[in-house]
C-alpha cells in the first residue's frame, strides 16, 4: 500500500518537481561520497573507517567496533603502536599491535606483530618464511576507536 | 598526565643462538628482571576503558640504527588496582636482537609506556617519565638459569 501511496505523489508531481527530488536525491548522495573521499584524503588511508572483524584484540577492540585510520607514510613505526597490515596473498587486513622493530639508517624498517588476545606473536599468521613485517605491508594506523554493536 | 614511574633491573646475561622464535640466525639473547612500581590512578578517567602497559628496551647496534623490543605487557582494566608493585618480574617475551648488537652494549633503555584506549576516542600512546639504562656485559654466559 505504501508502495501505491508514493507513485500516487510521483503522479501529481509536474515535470519540474520530479526533476528536483531527483537532483536532491543526487546531491545528499554527492555530498556523503564527498565527505568519504575528503576523509580518505585527510587521513591518506584507503579505508578510514573499519569495523573490527576478529576478538584477537580484545578487551580493547571486540567484534563490531569502529577504528578510525591514518595512513601517513611518515608516521614512523614504533613498538606499542597498533597497525593495520595485509599479509601478502590474503585479502583482509589485520589490526594488532607492534611488539618489535628493527630499523636501519636508511629507514629501511622490519617489524614483528601480536595481538593482545593471543598468546604468541603474528609469526604463525605470516606467509611461509616470511619472518617480519615491511612497510609496505601497513595499509593503516589505528589513531580511534568508538564502540560498535556487541554480539552479546 | 603524571604518574610516578620506576624500574631497576636486577640481572642480566645474554647468550648467542640460534633465534628460535623466527629467523634461523644466532643472535644475542638477553635477559632482564625488573621491579615496576607505578600509580596509573590519574590517568583513568570517565573515557578511559583500558591501559595497554608495556616494558620496551631501546637501543642501536652496529646492524640497525633503532630497535625496540617489547619485554612486557598488561592490561589493566577500569576498576582493576591501578596501583601496581611488580617484583622480580620476568620478560614476557623473547629478547632477541636482529643480530649480536646486544654484547657490551651500554646504551639500552628500559621505558614503560602505555596505550590510552577510550570508550570513544583517540588512542594515544604515552610514555612514562621514567626510564632505566641497563648496561649488558661484554661476554656471555653460559651457566645461569632464569
Amino acid at each position: 500500500m505504501l508502495s501505491l501511496d508514493f507513485l500516487d505523489d510521483v503522479r501529481r508531481m509536474n515535470k519540474r518537481q520530479l526533476y528536483y527530488q531527483v537532483l536532491n536525491f543526487g546531491m545528499i548522495v554527492s555530498s556523503a561520497l564527498m565527505i568519504w573521499k575528503g576523509l580518505m584524503v585527510v587521513t591518506g588511508s584507503e579505508s578510514p573507517i573499519v569495523v573490527v572483524l576478529s576478538g584477537s584484540m580484545e578487551p580493547a577492540f571486540h567484534r563490531g567496533d569502529l577504528l578510525f585510520l591514518t595512513n601517513r607514510i611518515e608516521d614512523p613505526i614504533r613498538v606499542g603502536e597498533i597497525v593495520v597490515f595485509r599479509i601478502e596473498g590474503r585479502e583482509i587486513p589485520i589490526v594488532h599491535r607492534v611488539l618489535k622493530i628493527h630499523e636501519k639508517q636508511n629507514g629501511d624498517i622490519k617489524f614483528l606483530t601480536k595481538g593482545d588476545n593471543n598468546a604468541v606473536d603474528d609469526r604463525g599468521l605470516y606467509k611461509r618464511g616470511q619472518h617480519w613485517l615491511e612497510k609496505k605491508d601497513v595499509v593503516g594506523r589505528a589513531r580511534g576507536i568508538s564502540n560498535g554493536t556487541r554480539e552479546s | 598526565m603524571d604518574l610516578l614511574v620506576m624500574k631497576e633491573e636486577a640481572l642480566y646475561l645474554r647468550r648467542n643462538v640460534e633465534d628460535f622464535t623466527g629467523p634461523r640466525e644466532r643472535s644475542d639473547l638477553a635477559f632482564v628482571t625488573f621491579d615496576i612500581t607505578a600509580d596509573l590512578q590519574s590517568i583513568f578517567d570517565w573515557n578511559v576503558k583500558q591501559l595497554f602497559l608495556y616494558l620496551s628496551a631501546e637501543y642501536s647496534t652496529k646492524n640497525n640504527a633503532l630497535n625496540q623490543v617489547v619485554l612486557w605487557d598488561k592490561i589493566i582494566l577500569r576498576g582493576d588496582n591501578p596501583r601496581l608493585f611488580l617484583k622480580d618480574m620476568k620478560s614476557k617475551y623473547f629478547f632477541f636482537d636482529d643480530g649480536n648488537g646486544l654484547k657490551g652494549n651500554r646504551n639500552v633503555t628500559l621505558t614503560l609506556s602505555w596505550n590510552v584506549v577510550p570508550n570513544a576516542g583517540l588512542l594515544p600512546l604515552v610514555t612514562g617519565s621514567g626510564h632505566m639504562s641497563v648496561p649488558f656485559p661484554d661476554t656471555y654466559e653460559t651457566t645461569k638459569s632464569y
